[in-house]
């Protein structure tokens, strides 16, 4: 087997570049490249370009590559309660493209498959369709959107084996194989490195042929970003 | 006038056995607590779960099991899990059976505005672009007016849309209304205690009403 693993988040990021545009996986701060970003902000890269569903926090996740100043543009659906973004947003230090979470999903995933573009139905008739291609099909309207391009994806796993196979827990999945299918390098950071052999390949959700690097991740903080929880005599669903 | 649980309560009706259900941040979120016990519906969360179950019991929250809003939730016997491509391909192609969302405001046409309000900080539109284009039967879960009691039922809408010509049926504080094919809203129940008169004075879109509307049955 191919061995893709490579020491530590140091070490499979050390070719990223000032103004390169970088996929990262995760949903809020859920599945989350977590040493990725520690090791971007270590080494100080600086104008990315960040394709992200979301943007962190303050003090987590992408919000630690804003608050540094290493951001120049951000693309995502949602960019939620983060003070820093906002005031970087509002003095014009940061710019942002707003894009629905399934274009942003399918523009992902049309890369991974050799698709330069794909239409939806998602904006039509919004700001987001301005200046697009629309097309109907059977007498609806869609827009044509395009694969995205990314210098590099990075993407958590639960597991990987060093040939660069991967599995995802739960819904820390969310745009994790999209984006490791789409990077033109891949890197992936794993809660559980194994030898080839160890996991079995029915059960692998992004074939080692899509990552480049991977690397055993340490100290995985994991933060919730809204602890919902009920007591054990509560009959409603949610709060 | 219903209070939110109220609304929630009176969407809850909507749904039926067997059906798949997508349920947007706030109201919607409620109508769970009011789905008729017995009854089969599967919750999607658009991050990739199909299945969502209620939130964990205290010190059993997974860090990586979350919903759309990103609070802490469970699984259930049968449930799934998938990637975000996958998650909006079934929403696309229409799999899902119905989607709960809140709204800012709703045009006579059925257009939708919920995303964005001009001189306000964006935070973006998430998945409801994606719901709204594709989804074959959204119920909105809104406030009729605002603080000020001016309508948020409008001929056309003042914010910038999320999609256009794609909302059927509205509840309200004050109303359960249908967005006709043809254009306008239809007055198809009253919230306990409300007369038509004050809704038709509420909606400033056009509003077809009889005298006698029925009042909505909550239980």
């Amino acid at each position: 087997m191919i061995n893709k693993q490579v020491s530590d988040a140091d070490e499979a990021i050390r070719d990223i570049k000032d103004g390169n545009t970088l996929m990262l996986g995760g949903f809020g701060l859920c599945g989350i490249p977590e040493n990725c970003i520690a090791a971007l902000v270590r080494k100080g890269t600086s104008q990315l370009t960040c394709i992200s569903n979301n943007a962190g926090v303050d003090d987590f996740g992408i919000g630690l590559l804003l608050k540094s100043r290493q951001v120049k543009k951000m693309i995502s659906s949602y960019v939620g309660e983060n003070a820093e973004f906002e005031r970087q947003l509002l003095s014009g230090e940061l710019e942002v493209e707003l894009i629905p979470q399934g274009t942003l999903a399918t523009r992902c995933m049309a890369a991974g498959y050799g698709m330069p573009a794909i239409y939806t139905p998602a904006g039509v008739g919004t700001e987001v369709a301005e200046g697009k291609e629309t097309r109907n099909f059977n007498g609806k309207d869609y827009l044509m959107e395009y694969a995205f391009e990314a210098d590099f994806a990075l993407v958590k796993a639960w597991k990987g084996d060093t040939a660069g196979n991967l599995i995802f827990r739960s819904t820390s999945r969310n745009f994790n194989p999209v984006m490791a299918m789409a990077g033109k390098i891949t890197i992936a950071e794993v809660e559980e490195l194994v030898q080839p052999g160890e996991l079995d390949p029915d059960h692998i959700h992004t074939p080692g042929v899509y990552v480049h690097r991977i690397f055993q991740g340490k100290e995985y903080e994991k933060r919730i970003e809204q602890r919902t929880v009920r007591s054990k005599s509560e009959t409603n669903y949610v709060g | 006038m219903l209070d939110k649980n109220g609304i929630a309560r009176r969407i809850a009706k909507e749904i039926r056995d067997g059906y798949y259900v997508n349920l947007g941040i706030g109201i919607p979120t409620l109508v769970a607590n009011y789905i008729p016990e017995g009854m089969n519906i599967v919750l999607q969360s658009e991050n990739g779960l199909l299945g969502m179950g209620p939130f964990p019991y205290e010190g059993e929250e997974d860090p990586d099991l979350i919903n759309a809003g990103k609070q802490t939730i469970t699984t259930l016997p049968g449930s799934s899990i998938f990637d975000s491509a996958m998650s909006f391909g079934m929403i696309r192609s229409q799999k899902i059976d119905l989607t709960i969302l809140g709204a800012m405001e709703v045009s006579e046409q059925g257009d939708i505005a919920n995303w964005k309000i001009p001189g306000k900080m964006v935070k973006g539109m998430g998945g409801a672009m994606d719901l709204v284009a594709s989804a074959k039967n959204i119920i909105v879960a809104m406030q009729h007016i605002n603080k000020a009691g001016e309508s948020k039922l409008l001929p056309k809408c003042t914010l910038p849309l999320t999609g256009v010509k794609c909302i059927r049926k509205i509840v309200t504080e004050l109303a359960v209304l249908d967005v006709l094919d043809g254009g306008g809203f239809r007055l198809i129940e009253r919230a306990p205690g409300v007369s038509v008169d004050f809704i038709k004075q509420s909606t400033s879109g056009k509003l077809f009403a009889e005298a006698d509307v029925k009042e909505m049955d909550l239980n």
